[in-house]
């Protein structure tokens, strides 16, 4: 089968106007995703994973948010192009999305029932009566004990990983395209983490859906995605194929973050032999953003901002070295 | 004891520091900008009154009768009452009383909420419990209702107007010096002052008031709208201000009986109340928004 | 939840003895005597002495107190100076012409200051968020009084669309009177179909509730704006726009359910203390309703109605506000069911 972009970003720049000044979260970012494949974009926290991916779907709240410039190229449309009403048939029909916080992602003065329902009349045509028939069926397959009950209840009546359940329950249902699962399980208790990971892997692949898979965690990205893309302070740093990733990561940043690969189910203890901390988003560095914690810095990643450069077939990286 | 004086002096310098911020953030907002405008001129023709209102004896309430309700016109901007003083003038001279009303009540208020809330935050326990309860009580009450019914008992006149505005309006002082005191209590400055060995006393008096005087100055000048509204109501039910001396609610009262035709009475009168209340409040709202969004309308009772 | 109803009862009681000790103190420092204010001007001295005997003055002052509260418990709240009629009576008879113009008022609060609120949170720092603030503390700050005369220049003398005063046109009343059934004219007028009172119920209705509706409107507007703007911060907000839901549904549904208890309990308070309100608006468009009422016996030093009926409205205010609490409690799904 021929590798079909289903989804790309191109030079994506969504900064935010505050108080402290122009905070740059995403910095000029592209990546693009192959039908049916697991893409993982991994970083710290803080590094833009999150306002990329809501990027894609035009929802950075504006102001203070504002996508400067770049393209989100979706099924030959750029939808930074799209009228309003158009996006929002491209919302959760297309393409659909799990957030981080299950806790706060579920509207609680709704049941689970009428959040679902409601969804799926929106974008399937579907009958109140067919839109519950369906909500139904797709909380048991995210494995709900009980799903009839359930759909009678309100968020806050449910354990994380129940509400987790209900959000993916929410996105498969739609038949999307695309799923973008922004660190869909940080949020739970570790005994849940791998259950919730494996469920939406495995639903994934039953309904045939190409995933962006956002996490910090390389534990996750080793067992689940194809491509990776690492993120360091709002740019791409290093992108390339799962297994040359592994065997061969050529950013220090990415070798950094291998060695403190928390393994799961084990509280995190992140990069903790790179000393320093990702640099204030508002200031403005003329050379590589990683440079004050590189352990391998030279002068001229003082001065000078590295490029991207492919050093393997697919394999990109933005360092002199 | 140098350096626990330091600390203090710190302390106040990043709140000014903080206010100033807080200032230009404030003044951001064109609505607050217009409203501090407005209370600029209020204050300024407070204090210059007699100089600038041109019939100054008919602004105290001397009457003229030979130009008895006479529209607004060359003479007189604004027209003439019944007893045929000057309606700008009386207005001019009215802000005076008005805002002195209003100063005397915060006043008021500040001397009996500042202590209690001293009190109860410092103390805490029983007397704090008591004393809140207290507050809590008093402010489940409409509280210019609460204004009406004593000024009614005691008899009408502006001193009672004031108290009576005053006793539902201390609860408010309390409950904020109160949570001041409480966060400050724990701070270093205060707790060296302690390991020193000041007395009670003189910690609340030196070291605590004078960080949260602050914040309750501030509340003071936002609640001038409401006390000057409250005053002008019950002056317009002649529970306030009396007769011959200016006040705007007592004005628009007196208006009533012929503003059908001589409508310049009551509704100038009535414009200086709006504007000056308005004012007062656009400024506290844009404080409260710059000092934090979250912190909601207070409750402002009629 | 029972707890918490039970323990808001307890305090309730607590506030409603607070309120009487209030009220009777201020009774006991009228300045005139109640005794001489009774028998009226020149009363001779025994006489004075008997009232005295006969009112409890004699007594001890927790007697009188005790008195006092069992009065207040039987519902006797005394009787008028002028009219020598039960206080209870005056307030009743005056309370359903004050509550057609409270219920109107609210409702007109509630239609307009929610909306404005919602556009203006969802028009943060824009030009139409600055109007409707503007808008919002304006109403606020308005001397009802003041307002309420504007009105009557603007709309009886300049325009001439609507009647100075009254609850309804004298001559339309003779020829075609409201049956009392409710109390509520307009309801009356609608019920027994006799439209021409309807109409002119209607319009002797409109500028003395917005006059009382101002302040009330304001307030609501900034209460959901402010409440709004936290909702539409939040995650599940975010949820929804990813999944295409409409704004307009986003912002009056799924955010707006979630802001409407703050809203809402402005709204209460605002209800009660209306009650304040119709003093001025009342006196101003002539409404027979429990706000001449008062104004009237302010004006002739009649110190029990005013005592009686500060005790109703305290009474009124404190259960509007307990009932807009439970209620709110019970409507809130996290409450009702855990
Ligand atoms: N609403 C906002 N206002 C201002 N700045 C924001 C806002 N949202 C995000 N940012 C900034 O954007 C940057 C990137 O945030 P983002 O949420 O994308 O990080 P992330 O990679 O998803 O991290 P995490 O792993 O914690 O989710 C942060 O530095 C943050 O300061
Ligand atoms: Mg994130």
């Amino acid at each position: 089968m021929a590798a079909v972009t289903v989804l790309s970003i191109r030079d994506l720049k969504t900064y935010f106007y505050t108080q402290e000044g122009v905070s740059r979260a995403v910095d000029g970012v592209s990546y693009h995703v192959i039908r049916g494949e697991t893409l993982g974009v991994v970083g710290e926290s803080g590094c833009g994973k999150s306002v990329t991916a809501l990027s894609i779907l035009r929802l950075i709240p504006s102001p203070p948010g504002k996508i400067v410039s770049g393209e989100i190229i979706f099924e030959g449309h750029n939808l930074m192009d799209l009228p309003l009403d158009k996006m929002r048939e491209i919302r959760g029909n297309k393409i659909s999305m799990i957030f981080q916080e299950p806790l706060t992602s579920l509207n609680p003065v709704f049941t689970i029932g009428s959040q679902l329902s409601k969804v799926f009349i929106l974008h399937q045509n579907l009958t109140k009566k067919e839109a519950k028939k369906k909500a139904i069926e797709m909380l048991s397959a995210c494995e709900m004990p009980s799903p009839e009950r359930i759909m009678k209840e309100y968020p806050y009546q449910l354990s994380g990983g129940m509400r987790q359940r209900a959000m993916i329950a929410m996105a498969l249902g739609c038949n999307s395209k695309v799923l973008i699962a922004d660190e869909p399980t940080t949020a739970l208790d570790v005994t849940i983490q791998a259950q919730i990971l494996d469920l939406t892997l495995q639903l994934r692949k039953e309904f045939g859906m190409t995933m962006i898979l956002i996490t910090h965690n390389l534990g996750i990205v080793a067992k689940a995605a194809d491509r990776v893309v690492v993120m360091y302070a709002g740019e791409k740093v290093e992108e390339a194929d799962v297994f040359s990733l592994f065997e061969k990561p050529r950013h220090p940043y990415t070798i950094a973050l291998m060695k403190s690969i928390p393994i799961l189910g084990r509280s995190e203890k992140f990069l903790k032999e790179v000393k320093g901390v990702v640099p204030a988003p508002y200031l403005e560095i003329s050379g590589c953003k990683f440079a004050d914690r590189c352990p391998e810095a030279m002068r001229r990643c003082h001065r000078e901002k590295p490029q991207l450069r492919e050093v393997e077939k697919g394999h990109l990286v933005a360092c002199f070295r | 004891m140098v350096m626990e004086i330091q600390k203090t002096k710190h302390n106040w310098l990043n709140k000014g520091r903080e206010y100033w911020r807080g200032m230009n953030l404030i003044l951001k907002n064109p609505l607050t900008t217009f409203g501090l405008g407005i209370i600029i001129i209020l204050v300024a023709t407070a204090l210059l009154a007699p100089h600038l209102a041109p019939y100054p004896e008919q602004g105290r309430g001397m009457s003229n009768l030979k130009e008895r309700l006479v529209p607004p016109g060359f003479r007189h901007p604004f027209g003439t009452d019944n007893l045929g003083r000057d309606i700008l003038s009386r207005i001019i001279i009215g802000a005076r009383t008005s805002l002195k009303a209003a100063i005397a009540v915060v006043l008021i208020v500040i001397a009996i909420g500042v202590p209690l809330g001293l009190i109860a935050g410092y103390f805490g326990g029983k007397v704090d419990e008591i004393i809140m309860r207290f507050a809590d009580m008093i402010l489940a009450f409409p509280s210019l209702l609460l204004a009406i019914a004593i000024v009614a008992s005691l008899g009408p006149n502006l001193l009672n107007a004031l108290i009576a505005i005053s006793i539902p309006w201390w609860p408010w002082y309390t409950r904020l010096v109160r949570s001041q005191v409480i966060s400050l209590k724990e701070m270093q400055f205060v707790e060296s002052a302690r390991a020193i060995g000041a007395s009670r006393l003189r910690i609340m008096f030196r070291h605590i008031l004078p960080n949260c005087l602050s914040p309750v100055i501030v509340q003071a000048t936002l609640d001038m709208g409401y006390i000057i509204l409250s005053l002008a109501s019950l002056g317009f039910l002649g529970l306030g201000t009396q007769p011959p001396a200016a006040d705007w609610g007592v004005m628009v009262s007196d208006g009533r009986e012929f503003f059908l035709k001589q409508w310049w009475i009551s509704t100038f009168s009535g414009v200086a109340i709006f504007l000056t209340v308005l004012a007062f409040n656009l400024l506290g709202d844009g404080v409260r928004e710059a000092l934090d969004p979250k912190i909601r309308w207070r409750f402002q009772r009629k | 939840m029972l707890r918490y109803i039970i323990k808001r009862l307890i305090w309730l009681a607590f506030v409603l003895l607070g309120l009487c000790a209030i009220t009777f103190t201020l009774s006991r420092i009228i300045p005139s005597d109640p005794a001489a204010s009774y028998l009226g001007p020149r009363p001779r001295p025994e006489q004075v002495e008997k009232v005295r005997v006969q009112l409890g003055l004699d007594k001890p002052l927790y007697v009188q107190f005790a008195y006092y509260m069992r009065n207040l418990v039987h519902g006797d709240l005394g009787e008028s100076l002028r009219t020598h009629r039960p206080v209870l009576q005056g307030i009743w008879e005056h309370l359903p012409a004050s509550l057609d113009l409270m219920i109107t008022a609210i409702f007109i609060a509630l239609s307009v200051g929610i909306p404005l609120g919602v556009l203006s949170a969802k028009k943060e720092n824009t030009t139409l968020d600055h109007l409707t603030r503007l808008f919002s503390v304006a109403n606020v700050s308005v001397p009802s009084f003041w307002l309420a005369m504007i009105f009557q220049i603007v709309f009886f003398r300049w325009l001439g669309i609507f009647p100075i005063g009254g609850r309804i046109d004298t001559v339309v009343n003779l020829v075609s009177p409201i049956k009392q059934i409710t109390g509520f004219y307009a309801l009356d007028a609608l019920i027994t179909g006799n439209w021409a009172a309807l109409k002119s119920t209607l319009s002797h209705l409109i500028l003395p509730s917005i006059t009382l509706a101002a302040y009330s409107t304001g307030l609501i507007a900034r209460m959901t704006r402010s409440t709004m703007l936290e909702v539409l911060r939040e995650d599940y907000i975010t949820t929804a726009r990813a999944y295409g839901i409409s704004e307009r549904e986003i912002l009056f549904v799924q955010a707006l359910r979630n802001a409407l208890g703050p809203t809402l309990t402005t709204a209460g308070l605002c209800f009660a203390f209306m009650l304040t309100g119709t003093f001025f608006v009342e006196l101003i468009f002539f409404w027979p309703g429990l706000g001449t009422y008062t104004v009237n016996a302010i004006f002739l030093n009649d110190y029990p109605v005013i005592m009686g009926i500060t005790i109703i409205m305290a009474v009124f205010y404190v259960v509007v506000n307990l009932a807009v609490d439970i209620l709110l409690a019970v409507a809130n799904p996290r409450i009702r069911l855990g």
